[in-house]
């Protein structure tokens, strides 16, 4: 089977997967096993699930070139709006569920509240990011300046990083597994830049597929 | 232009307001009745709690307390399945999972320091102290949720009255049991083990101080804190401390757990204070566990009586 063809077959396995999460919360819901304080819990499981739908976004550039499998960055898009998909939905559970849509009380959570302001902040830079995920968008901004723009995902995990250590009373495992995974990701491309600086053939050659036709097909 | 006058409904028909909120399970009930009919079982099996304690010893409670509130209890299961108890973990679902492990008799409390009868308690002792009463308290988390619980003590004071303070004692020390081989938690260095809390000794004396030993009749479940914890109604819940092993007096005020985690977000008072947010979210609004819309959390908890306690103290300052 070509890259191409288990690509293609694989996607709607892909995306059912990355709704696996949903569903189960959901299902918890259905059947009232939300627990004592259901709001927290969707609260929780929708930031959760952004920044590890961020996280697997992130890791496909620098898996893609360790395991030289070009193929994968395929899949970013949809990773990469499953990550915004949760991300709506963690900031309507605030909105609606939590402050039950009192913009007084939101407005000064977003400039009084230091967590509050960098969650804000992660959320609204994945807005121009998808956007702009339409092949389309990328055809009129231009590889170069789509991808400059869509550096803004580097920011926004670690804003939402930092909104969750922000966030938790004394435990920060947690929060420190993900900065650490981040961190590791973003490195990654530093790494990757110094090599490229020193032999400036080994680049992996994402610019070349820009020329392809196939519509999925993103620039790295 | 007609204008349907309503029609008078007879006040017999309006169903009541208790009815109309319980209508779920009103239903749930008929439907359950159904099926104990069918099953040929006593109908006392079914509308019993849905969680059994196999240890659960009901206690003597003879007194309903004045200091009780009308609101809503908060379901046996909402209590017991939603708990900081940061011992066993520091989600809300580990202590229900992991404090049946914890042994809770024998079980003894020392209480030492600055008083004139220094004396190592046994639990089954300390409970005979006083006339166990029924304290229904609104219990507000510094998290921002808020529960109510049917709590069975006796006022600390007895205690404290029992072994006499000296003139030197000023703040009361708890100390919460520390055992490495049945509370995963304190593995982890969160806090500072063993978990300690602290008050003032007017505030320990205060009628609304508490010394607890179970809730809803029956000894405190191992979660809650069994088998014995303070109860402070008007503070944030993380004042009151559970499984308590040590009650010391002392002349300075002791060093407590969450205020040397971070001395910014939790002082050593701690009162509920609407006015004072903390710094990283606002404590003008809580969560009842139940309900969907949050409700305005109330100056003391709603226990305004303690205001005297504080009398000329900045309460931002002391917060």
């Amino acid at each position: 089977m070509t890259a191409e063809r288990f690509v293609r077959l694989s996607k709607p396995a892909v995306f059912a997967a990355c709704l696996v999460p949903l569903g189960l919360l959901a299902r918890k819901g259905i059947t009232f096993r939300l627990g004592a304080n259901p709001i927290e819990v969707i609260t929780h499981s929708t930031g959760d699930w952004t920044l590890i739908f961020l996280c697997i976004t992130l890791a496909i550039t620098p898996l893609r070139r360790i395991l030289r499998l070009p193929w994968l960055i395929r899949y970013r898009r949809m990773t990469g709006l499953f990550a915004f998909f949760h991300a709506v939905l963690h900031f309507l559970t605030y909105v609606w569920l939590d402050k039950f849509f009192d913009w007084h009380a939101m407005v000064k959570d977003v400039y009084k509240r230091p967590f509050i302001t960098a969650g804000f902040t992660a959320f609204v830079l994945l807005l121009p990011l998808a956007a702009t995920s339409t092949a389309g968008m990328i055809r009129r901004l231009g590889g170069r300046r789509w991808q400059m723009l869509h550096r803004l995902i580097y920011v926004s995990a670690t804003a939402g990083v930092i909104h969750y250590y922000w966030q938790v009373k004394a435990d920060v495992r947690l929060p420190l597994r993900y900065a650490a995974i981040v961190a590791i990701l973003l490195g990654c491309r530093a790494v990757f830049r110094v090599m490229d600086r020193r032999r400036p053939g080994a680049r992996m050659p994402e610019h070349a597929e820009k020329l392809a036709p196939e519509r999925d097909v993103l620039p790295g | 232009m007609l204008i349907k006058k309503p029609g008078h409904i007879p006040s017999s028909e309006i169903t009541s307001r208790s009815v109309y909120l319980n209508r779920r399970k009103f239903l749930a009930g008929a439907a359950a009745a159904g099926a104990v009919a069918l099953a040929g079982r006593a109908a006392g099996d079914l509308f019993a709690p849905g969680i059994s304690y196999a240890d659960a010893a009901k206690l003597n409670v003879t007194v309903k307390s004045p200091f009780s509130t009308t609101e809503k209890e908060t379901s046996l299961e909402d209590i017991t399945h939603y708990n900081n108890f940061y011992e066993f973990g520091t989600d809300k679902y580990s202590p229900a999972k992991y404090a049946q492990a914890m042994r809770t008799r024998p079980w003894k409390v020392k209480v030492e320091g600055e008083v004139q009868k220094p004396r190592t308690f046994d639990i089954d002792d300390l409970l005979k102290l006083a006339p166990l009463e029924e304290r229904i308290y609104r219990h507000r988390c510094v998290e921002g949720w808020s529960i109510v619980v049917p709590w069975n003590g006796y006022p600390l004071s007895a205690l404290i009255n029992q072994v006499q303070p000296t003139s030197k004692a000023k703040y009361v020390m708890f100390e919460t049991a520390l055992d490495w081989s049945t509370m995963p938690g304190v593995r982890e260095p969160v806090l500072n083990w063993p978990y300690t809390e602290g008050l003032r000794l007017d505030e320990a004396m205060h009628p609304l101080a508490l010394l607890c030993f179970g809730l809803y009749g029956e000894e405190l479940p191992k979660q809650d804190g069994a088998p014995v914890r303070t109860v402070v109604p008007w503070k944030y819940g993380f004042k009151s401390c559970k499984s308590i092993v040590r009650i010391r007096f002392m002349e300075k005020q002791p060093p407590t757990a969450w205020n040397m985690a971070a001395p910014n977000e939790y002082g050593f008072y701690s009162n509920v204070n609407p006015n004072v947010d903390h710094p990283r979210w606002s404590q003008a609004t809580e969560r009842r566990l139940g309900e969907f819309l949050k409700r305005k959390t109330l100056m003391f908890n709603g226990y305004e009586q303690v205001a005297s306690l504080y009398n000329g103290m900045d309460l931002r300052k002391y917060y």
